[in-house]
């Protein structure tokens, strides 16, 4: 069982997992968004090769409407 | 709009000198209108965390203003500091696929929404050293305003009045002072309320205009935003076509003086 931290908010895995699959469990696949891990950008082309682990933190972006 | 006068940001052309942000609109349909009916083509948008479990099917900003339709600006709203506003910008360009060109913004605080003169100053340099083109809000000060344009900004965009405020052009002396000093474009970003504001900013010699709330919260956007787009151009082609100088307390006729059929007219005094 790993717990990360997501947009500021604990969820737990069974198991250590892609920022790919992470995405997707979430519901949020397909969706246009940029993910930070820890601090840095996960790039696109990386999502399936970057593994979550415990304790990390993550953020899970989209654009709004803003001024 | 006067022929082949363009506004020229980071080495591309735009035919409108308004640009508009995206907040605060009812729903999609109607920032989607206003965006139309303002001509804008440039188009500012926020960076947020996404709902999770909550946005399955839910219609995205990105489907109803196609980035490839429009020129996204991402801006650092809600930044208070150098670091939140580099990472904030960083996960734009990430989610635009690249997109260098950014709004940068760092919020003094939350009542005046002020910039942040020293932070905004070190994200500017930051940024500029990691590739971004950075059009950047600031106070109408114009030796800060040159600052960051020796740091590498492409356009200032100094506040005209407080953001969301209407208040309009509070200081036009600072703004002249500012299109003076700087090189690269200035834009009154914030504080515009209605179409003889915009007008007022071009007639100054602004580059261009930024405004959101100015339409947004209008009885009627869409038609604001046709409003602001004539204001904007009618400003712009006054400011081309140079006005008349101003005669303090002297009358000049705009009519023949000889011919009348009056038989006497008062001396002056």
């Amino acid at each position: 069982m790993i717990q990360v931290t997501v947009n500021g908010s604990a969820h737990r895995f069974e198991r250590p997992l892609a920022v790919e699959e992470l995405i997707a469990r979430l519901e949020l696949a397909g969706k246009k968004v940029a993910v930070e891990r820890n601090g840095e950008i996960v790039p696109k082309s990386a999502h399936g090769v970057t593994q979550v682990a415990d304790g990390d933190a993550l953020e899970i972006v989209v654009a709004v409407g803003g001024g | 709009m006067a022929k082949g006068d363009e506004l020229v940001v980071a080495g591309r052309s735009y035919s409108s000198r308004l640009l508009v942000g995206t907040g605060k609109y009812k729903d999609f349909a109607e920032t989607r209108s206003a965006i139309e009916a303002s001509g804008a083509q440039i188009v500012t948008v926020a960076i947020r965390r996404t709902n999770i479990g909550q946005t399955r099917g839910e219609p995205s900003l990105l489907e109803f203003l196609p980035p490839s339709q429009f020129t996204y600006l991402p801006n650092t709203a809600g930044c208070y500091n150098a670091q939140d506003a580099v990472r904030t910008l960083r996960l734009a360009r990430e989610l635009l696929d690249g997109h260098k060109l950014v709004k940068l913004e760092v919020l003094g605080d939350p009542q005046s929404l002020y910039p942040n003169m020293p932070e905004t100053l070190a994200a500017a340099k930051q940024l500029v050293g990691e590739g971004f083109e950075v059009m950047v809000y600031c106070s109408d000060d114009p030796i800060q305003a040159k600052m960051l344009e020796d740091l590498g900004c492409v356009a200032v965009m100094p506040l005209a009045s407080l953001i969301g405020s209407g208040m309009g052009i509070l200081n036009p002396w600072n703004l002249q002072l500012v299109i003076e000093r700087v090189g690269v474009p200035v834009l009154v970003d914030a504080g515009v309320g209605t179409a003889s504001d915009a007008a007022i900013a071009m007639e100054l010699g602004c580059d261009g205009v930024l405004m959101n709330t100015a339409i947004a919260a209008a009885k009627h956007p869409v038609m604001m935003a046709q409003a602001m787009k004539k204001a904007v151009e009618a400003g712009r082609e006054a400011f081309l076509a140079g006005r008349m100088p101003k005669k303090h307390y002297t009358a000049t006729p705009s009519s023949p003086t000889t011919g009348t059929i009056t038989s006497s007219q008062p001396k002056a005094a």
